[in-house]
């Protein structure tokens, strides 16, 4: 249950956000999860809700933004949408693709007052 | 108190059996929320228009410890150390192999270990009867070791100047995969008594790692497990992934375990002289 600990450093983010820019409420979180990163999303927002109780972000919306594992194959260079970090490339069959995009794990946007 | 599910409140982690709780900083568990008290996603959104405004972030949720790991990092560079984060699922043998490379190891080089696990200190035990130093972290609940826990145990031993830092993570093929702890590599140990599919089954893991070794060998002639069907599948998930075949019981494949260590050692003595140029 690694998500606990990124929900707690997602919450990190908010709460230096808050002291920095002087927001009191947080209403919706944007997370960005790439469908490459190591997160199960039923799993953070579990944790996330339960992190947020009496900060800041104490009863905000979570929203997550899935974004899509892309990789570069080594063998013939192709770039293509990938699932898993397994997946044989399209076009030439090989084992060898390299993740180039959907691996990310960000807090992207707040909306506060 | 701690949170339920997986108790990961920092009041739960002790090095050498101490707490690792920071002072000044608040102890608290982790309550989960009624879900009746849950505000209306409608009704925030309503309201939204009225004095809400947006402001734009976008930060790496893992950069707090990423800055840490970095941290630990340059500190280990300064000091000429290896450091060689081994994960596994639990029962692979790493204890036992760990324990091997380090007699092998004594006398040729400065050693040190960093031992997480949930509980116990038997595992630092066991490194400690081979003469070397070890700390042991206990994670309470939680399933991982991160790189503050790392800092704060690196702060308290004797550094293996010019030599190499173990950091025995804590078994388990999921969480670990995540947190740079400021190793120079993670090495991941699959036992031939699990199943060929775990590359597949745990990706993050296997690709997050730089070498795997393929352990307890001498038990194939027992099993069914196809060795290169495990290689191709962790070669699938990691094509650049280095695979050594070891038994840490016969002692096969130590010697090229032990050479890729030197390789690593030699490599990171050139990373600090190219630091100091």
């Amino acid at each position: 249950m690694h998500e606990m600990s990124l929900a707690e450093d997602a919450l990190h983010i908010i709460e230096d956000a808050a002291k920095k820019q002087g927001f009191k409420r947080v209403r919706t979180v944007w997370l960005e999860i790439g469908k490459l990163s190591c997160v199960e999303q039923e799993a953070m927002r579990f944790c996330f809700e339960a992190v947020i109780r009496d900060s800041v972000a104490d009863g905000a919306r979570l929203e997550i933004v899935e974004t899509p594992g892309q990789g570069r194959c080594s063998q013939c260079g192709g770039k293509f949408q990938i699932a898993t970090l397994y997946d044989a490339c399209p076009k030439c069959g090989s084992y060898t693709m390299q993740v180039i995009a959907g691996d990310a794990m960000r807090v992207l946007e707040l909306e506060v007052e | 108190m701690m949170c339920a599910t997986c108790g990961c409140g920092a009041g739960q982690v002790f090095i050498r059996g101490k707490s690792a709780r920071q002072p000044g900083k608040p102890d608290e568990p982790m309550h989960f929320r009624a879900r009746g008290s849950k505000v209306r996603a409608e009704d925030i959104v309503t309201k939204a228009a009225e004095t809400s405004r947006i402001v734009r972030l976008e930060q790496d949720i893992l950069a707090r410890n990423d800055a840490c790991a970095n941290a630990n990092r340059k500190r280990l560079a300064e000091a000429g150390i290896l450091a060689l984060n081994l994960v596994s699922s639990p029962g692979s043998g790493k204890t036992t192999l760990l324990v091997r490379t380090l007699r092998a190891l004594k006398g040729r080089m400065a050693l040190a270990v960093v031992e997480g696990d949930q509980q116990t200190d038997n595992d630092a035990e066991r490194i400690r009867a081979t003469g070397v130093e070890a700390i042991q972290i206990n994670t309470g609940k939680g399933c991982h070791l991160d790189a503050q826990m790392v800092a704060r145990a690196m702060q308290q031993m004797t550094l293996p100047e010019g030599g190499v830092l173990f950091i025995e993570n804590v078994g388990n093929l999921v969480c670990p995969a995540a947190f740079d702890l400021g190793e120079a590599a993670k090495v991941v140990v699959l036992s031939v008594t699990e199943g060929e599919d775990k590359p597949l089954k745990y990706p993050d893991m296997f690709r997050a790692a730089s070498l795997m070794l393929l352990n307890k060998c001498d038990l194939l002639p027992h099993l069914t497990f196809d060795a290169e069907l495990a290689i191709e599948y962790a070669r699938r998930v990691n094509p650049d992934i280095r695979i050594i075949r070891i038994s840490a019981t016969s002692g096969a494949g130590m010697e090229e375990w032990l050479d890729w260590i030197a390789g690593s050692c030699r490599n990171t003595r050139q990373h600090v002289a190219t630091m100091a140029a």
